[in-house]
């Protein structure tokens, strides 16, 4: 148990130099602008990230986020503009279909046996495709709910703002949390991550909780696409393009193991934290290029990694089997 | 005689998609196989299918092999940009071509060798050892064109992005002779059986004696070699270094090239000409579509509809129930469900 708490508080402890670091050089990060701008600024990813959690933990991963999240803020934008529909309900409706959309891989992962590599890159082919579709320009989104919802925020003490979509982020932290520490699908997601073969053979519902697991990436990633549309007010179907490789590294720094069934939800967050951190960095020193978020990032993700196969030999180790990682993806 | 017809029987699928496909575009554009020579190069749609198509189709090289060994390289499309931004950095300082080859495609090597050794001696899964260079790539690439556009004027490095040799376009002899070199290596010597081996069972082969450490790292090294020649093309092709947009999305139509080619993501047998016909599928699709006046955004939905149509059909749920169907009636497919790993 300790060495599976080990990436988790070698996040943090990163988080926190990190932060350390930047707080000597520039003592303003520390106010509770800079932490309410971190929140905001990150919600999407934050959110896309929580799904993508669940996708690798059950050792699956999902490739589909960053075209979902672009079909629905052009989907919510072309529905408002040609019908004169309320928010809430073009919401509700966009959230049924990225969720059926989901559930659909999820089938087509389990049903005819293929890697979620490969189906979840057709899935984003086809979503982004029918983003397209909807419309190639740019669409404004013109609408007071979305001025509501935009500008709604909870004044911190120091006068910093946690705005609406800051706090949806932190509550979709703590419902994943809540649902893969305290539930039996949390559970099931944990023992499939471990191995489908065990896990059918100790009585997890392989079908339905594969299918469960990318319906609820899919649900997320949707409303994820909400919150980017209500931050850039328009939805754009080029618009981010390779979100599924930043939530996939903010999970992978999150300490939570790419081969599935260890790691933490809380550790994403905190890792979504580390990645806007570098960004607000470089936004600070002025000289530094955006290229570096990537390098560093990059840098990370290959840190990260080595720390996991040094642990994951370690444990092998002391169990006394000298069996290899699995290759599987 | 028996080898040549078991081939062809290999290729059949691919060859009969591509041929429907170009056969669908001649007949709303008649004039579409024209091909005429003009200032001593070939032109035509056609030609224009093969020339467009070479950094897919030597990517599509590359990638055959690493998927072969179970793998796959999703770094192909960053180190195009990083092998490109490399030629272009060479060019500006007023290196020759040959000095520039060198460079762009030492600088694919290295980066092959790093993802070779993340997958073969840290066994980090090929998918996410190859992430690292994915996202930290173009950071590089960027690094080296320092954020800017690289252009440049040298004559002899655009010949190799539109030029022509016997009337040929450069690019379409590149892939043509890098596809023939490969294909050569990997079938007349034991080399290709050994990879299949690594992707059927790589502990089987291990002790079997194969050497799969240095193999797996030679497949990751040659597929840099190939995005490297491909990243050259694609800078020479528009005579600058673009590190953001050069190559991007490029991976995927390598990946999908090989899974066109019929070569299964789960490893084992692979042909190279089959993924090359694969390659030259994706981009008379794609000219098709812009040829017949569909807009351009459908072209992503019909590249997911052949993803999806190609995995039902390599999926061996559907090989069980075919098996099924002969014999008896098909039982429940969550008992017959066989674990991969």
């Amino acid at each position: 148990m300790n060495a599976r708490l080990l990436p988790l508080i070698a996040t943090v402890v990163i988080f926190l130099a990190a932060y350390a670091v930047c707080y000597v050089q520039f003592p303003a990060i520390l106010s509770t602008r800079v932490v309410g701008n971190l929140l905001t600024d990150n919600a999407f990813l934050g959110i896309a990230a929580v799904g993508m959690t669940f996708v690798i933990l059950s050792g699956g991963i999902d490739l589909s986020i960053g075209s979902v999240i672009a079909f629905s803020g052009v989907f919510i934008a072309v529905l408002l503009r040609d019908t004169g529909l309320h928010p809430v309900p073009v919401f509700v409706l966009l959230l049924a279909i990225t969720t059926l959309f989901g559930a659909c891989m999820g089938a087509a992962i389990h049903f005819l046996e293929m890697p979620p590599f490969i189906v979840t890159l057709a899935g984003m082919f086809l979503a982004r495709g029918m983003a397209y579709v909807l419309s190639i320009d740019a669409v404004p989104i013109d609408h007071d709910f979305f001025d509501l919802l935009k500008d709604a925020y909870w004044l911190m003490p120091g006068k910093g703002r946690l705005t609406f979509i800051g706090g949806l982020m932190m509550l979709v932290f703590l419902a994943g949390i809540v649902l893969a520490h305290r539930t039996r699908f949390g559970t099931n997601v944990y023992a499939l991550g471990g191995g489908a073969a065990t896990a059918s053979l100790m009585g997890v519902p392989v079908a339905r909780t594969t299918i469960a697991i990318y319906a609820l990436s899919g649900f997320l990633a949707g409303l994820s696409g909400i919150v980017f549309a209500t931050y850039t007010s328009a939805g754009y179907s080029l618009a981010t393009v390779g979100v599924e490789l930043d939530a996939i590294a903010a999970v992978v720094i999150g300490g939570t193991l790419l081969t599935g069934g260890s790691g933490f939800v809380a550790g994403t967050l905190v890792g979504v934290l580390i990645m806007g951190l570098i960004q607000t960095y470089i936004v600070f020193d002025g000289t530094l290029s955006s290229w570096w978020t990537k390098i560093v990032i990059g840098f990370l993700l290959f840190a990260f990694i080595l720390l996991q196969k040094g642990l994951v030999l370690v444990s092998t180790r002391e169990r006394g089997t000298a069996d290899g990682p699995g290759r599987g993806t | 005689m028996n080898g040549a017809t078991r081939f062809l029987r290999r290729i059949a699928p691919q060859l009969a998609i591509l041929a429907g496909i170009l056969v669908l575009i001649s007949v709303f554009f008649p004039g579409f196989f024209e091909v005429r020579i003009a200032n001593g190069r070939l032109y035509g749609s056609p030609i224009d299918i093969l020339n467009r198509g070479a950094p897919v189709a030597l990517l599509a090289i590359g990638m055959t092999l690493v998927i072969a060994t179970r793998g796959i390289d999703l770094s192909v499309g960053a180190l195009m940009a990083i092998c490109g931004a490399t030629a272009a950095w060479g060019s500006t300082q007023g290196y020759g071509l040959p000095a520039i080859l060198a460079l762009s495609v030492s600088a694919g090597l290295v980066c092959g060798l790093w993802n070779g050794i993340l997958v073969a001696v840290l066994r980090i899964q090929p998918i996410v050892a190859t992430l690292i260079l994915m996202v930290a790539g173009r950071g590089i690439a960027q690094l080296i064109t320092e954020g800017a556009i690289l252009t440049f004027n040298q004559e002899s490095l655009i010949f190799i992005g539109s030029g022509s040799i016997l009337t040929a376009p450069t690019p379409v002899v590149i892939w043509m002779i890098a596809g023939m070199i490969v294909t050569l290596v990997v079938r007349r010597s034991a080399l290709g059986m050994l990879i299949e081996a690594i992707g059927v069972n790589l502990r089987a082969s291990t002790l079997a004696g194969v050497n799969s450490r240095v193999l797996l790292i030679a497949v990751y090294m040659a597929s840099g070699l190939c995005a490297s020649l491909a990243g050259v093309i694609a800078a020479a092709d528009i005579r600058g270094a673009d590190a953001n947009n050069a190559g991007l999305w490029l991976e995927l139509d390598a990946i999908l090239a090989v899974v066109i080619g019929g070569t299964s993501l789960l490893g084992g047998r692979f042909s190279i000409v089959a993924s090359l016909i694969g390659a030259l599928i994706i981009q008379a699709m794609n000219t098709g579509i812009l040829l017949s006046g569909f807009p351009p955004e459908f072209n992503l939905v019909i590249k997911a509809l052949i993803v999806l149509t190609i995995l039902i059909l390599q999926s061996p749920a559907t090989r069980t129930a075919a098996v099924f169907f002969r014999r008896q009636p098909r039982p429940d497919p969550a008992d017959t469900r066989t674990v991969t790993q």
